[in-house]
């Protein structure tokens, strides 16, 4: 028995409501999408047990070959490439200045934090209310507002989301990015200093390289929430308007999967989805992880 | 050249702090302006201009006590799932020695990386559908139920405690849960507010999931119904914003009061360890 289970076979007792939850919730779940994704599948009543012939990549093929999908990542991509790198820039700068600050470190950190800790709903009221065509930011801007504006505007619509999720998620890198410049030895800037560089130098030579594995996992979280995006186009764009400009694959998904009826489909999407993202963590990792030396 | 760099040090920080207020400072005024006022003057509270209309007339269209019931069941219950549980876990990961505590560690790590797009299609069959859970409290929580980063804090935490104090208590014939229950647990208690906390805002901000599985009106968590309310009816009151906000100050005050308190629990170093693993 002990041999079998271990020395305190009662760790495995303990820890089985988790297991039996991780099983239920991810892992089978998991394997059931893989298992969607290649048939053809449609919802049944409960009970009921209908044929569900294999089908190959028909969903994949149904699902790449429609314009709005193929839209809906592309236009993902343009919020990556905006939300990703302004995340890491800004996060850091926040982070290092917060760091050196003596005052008001509690004030300034606690209002860092409010936007992740409220729900994205509650915010995106104010947002849209900020950015409506006749809200306060075109009214500051007078003549300068974008014509059509900021939300219906083909042009536009992405980027601001991709502005708002920055902006909403900031305060949880430059948690992260505060915890790793702890980590980083005070000696490295002393001898730096001795050098002769400067604050800027400094931060390019001592801070950037310290803070490296939490650039990697800012990077890694930012892009997979990114490409969970569902909230901010649903509601700030009434569902990813104008003209599918500001889609999202996981609005689309619930869109075919769910209002239209087709999981599979919105189970092939979901597969290809993940797949990216894998694919952009893997090159992440490769150019920012750890390297071998 | 320092003083100068610390002055624009305050200036890029509270520049920040702005950014990341003002429009909490704006929700709240134009919850409370009869009209809403777009212009530069209507950021200021202009007495003549107060009320608390708004607040009625949302809670005409979306009974927003019902709307926090909901998303109190669902917050509770995934705080209990995760408290009761994710301790029992953590302490096992942490304390014990058994076959499989290697493996179930590198899953609880696996398990936050796991977006939940993928697993939004295979669940919503599963629970919806397979076992017609919808529109019901335990299909709501059910995939939140054990918060597996708040598996991770307990685990470091257990870790710290003095090994000692342990060996000593079993010597004494006390047995696990009772070491768990009052040994270790009062010890990290810390580390349960910040679990708390962290676990609190996940459901009480979900809005994906139960969106996808209530739909009945009286069963909605707020986010939900607020939600629905910005995509649908705020067009047919007199005055959207006003009502649009005065709900979303209903949905977010819980949270910021929360986090204003027990802002001291809610640092780098615990949550860092958390993610990082």
């Amino acid at each position: 028995m002990k041999r079998l289970l271990g020395r305190q076979p009662l760790g495995l007792l303990f820890s089985s409501p988790y297991l039996a939850f991780v099983i239920l919730v991810f892992a089978f779940p998991i394997v059931y999408a893989v298992w969607i994704s290649f048939h053809d599948f449609f919802f049944a009543a409960p009970g009921a047990e209908p044929d569900r012939p294999f089908v190959g990549l028909d969903n994949y093929v149904y699902a790449f070959t429609n314009d709005q999908v193929l839209r809906s990542f592309a236009n993902v991509g343009v919020f990556l490439v905006i939300n990703v790198p302004l995340t890491v820039v800004l996060s850091l700068l926040l982070a290092s200045a917060l760091n050196r600050a003596v005052h008001a470190r509690t004030f300034l950190r606690v209002s860092y934090y409010v936007p992740y800790v409220t729900a994205s709903v509650a915010v995106v009221a104010v947002w849209l209310f900020l950015f409506s065509g006749s809200g306060l930011v075109n009214t500051i801007l007078g003549p300068l507002a974008p014509d059509p504006s900021w939300l219906i505007n083909e042009q536009l619509a992405m980027p601001v989301i991709a502005l708002y999720v920055t902006w909403k998620q900031l305060g949880f890198y430059i948690l992260l990015y505060l915890a790793a410049l702890q980590n980083v030895p005070k000696e490295l800037y002393e001898s730096a200093a001795t050098d002769g560089a400067g604050r800027i130098r400094q931060f390019f030579a001592v801070t950037v390289p310290g803070v490296r594995p939490a650039t990697l996992l800012v990077l890694l979280i930012s892009t997979v929430t990114g490409a969970n995006l569902f909230t901010e186009p649903y509601l700030l764009t009434a569902g990813g308007g104008p003209n599918g400009a500001s889609t999202s694959p996981v609005l689309m998904m619930y869109q075919l999967g769910i209002q239209q009826g087709q999981p599979d489909v919105a189970a092939a999407i979901g597969i290809v989805l993940v797949i990216g993202v894998l694919v952009i963590a893997f090159i992440q990792n490769r150019f920012v992880g750890e390297r071998e030396s | 050249m320092t003083r100068r760099g610390a002055v624009l040090r305050y200036v890029v920080l509270f520049a920040g702090a702005i950014v990341f207020l003002f429009p909490f400072y704006y929700m709240v005024i134009g919850s409370l302006q009869k009209e809403t006022d777009p212009t530069l003057a209507g950021a200021f509270p202009n007495p003549a201009n107060l009320t608390l209309d708004n607040y009625v007339n949302v809670n005409e269209r979306i009974d927003l006590v019902s709307g926090l019931v909901n998303s109190g069941i669902f917050t509770g219950g995934v705080l209990l799932g995760t408290v009761v549980f994710g301790v029992l876990a953590g302490y096992a990961l942490a304390m014990l020695q058994w076959r499989g505590r290697n493996a179930t560690f590198a899953l609880a790590l696996l398990v936050q990386v796991i977006p939940f797009q993928l697993l939004q299609i295979p669940l919503y069959v599963l629970i919806a559908r397979d076992y017609g859970l919808s529109d019901t409290h335990l299909g709501m929580i059910l995939p939140f139920l054990i918060n597996s980063t708040a598996v991770i804090i307990f685990r470091q935490y257990f870790l710290q405690l003095p090994k000692e104090l342990f060996e000593a208590a079993r010597i004494d014939g006390a047995g696990e849960l009772r070491l768990l229950w009052s040994v270790a647990l009062p010890l990290v208690r810390p580390a349960l507010v910040t679990a708390v906390l962290l676990t609190f805002i996940g459901p009480w901000n979900e809005f994906l999931w139960p969106f996808l599985i209530t739909k009945d009106a009286s069963m909605q968590p707020l986010a939900v119904s607020l939600a629905n309310y910005i995509s649908t009816v705020a067009a047919s009151t007199d005055n959207p914003f006003g009502a649009i906000l005065a709900g979303a100050v209903v949905l977010a005050a819980p949270v910021v009061v929360l986090f204003i308190v027990f802002q001291r629990y809610f640092v780098s170093s615990d949550l860092g360890s958390g993610v990082k693993g």
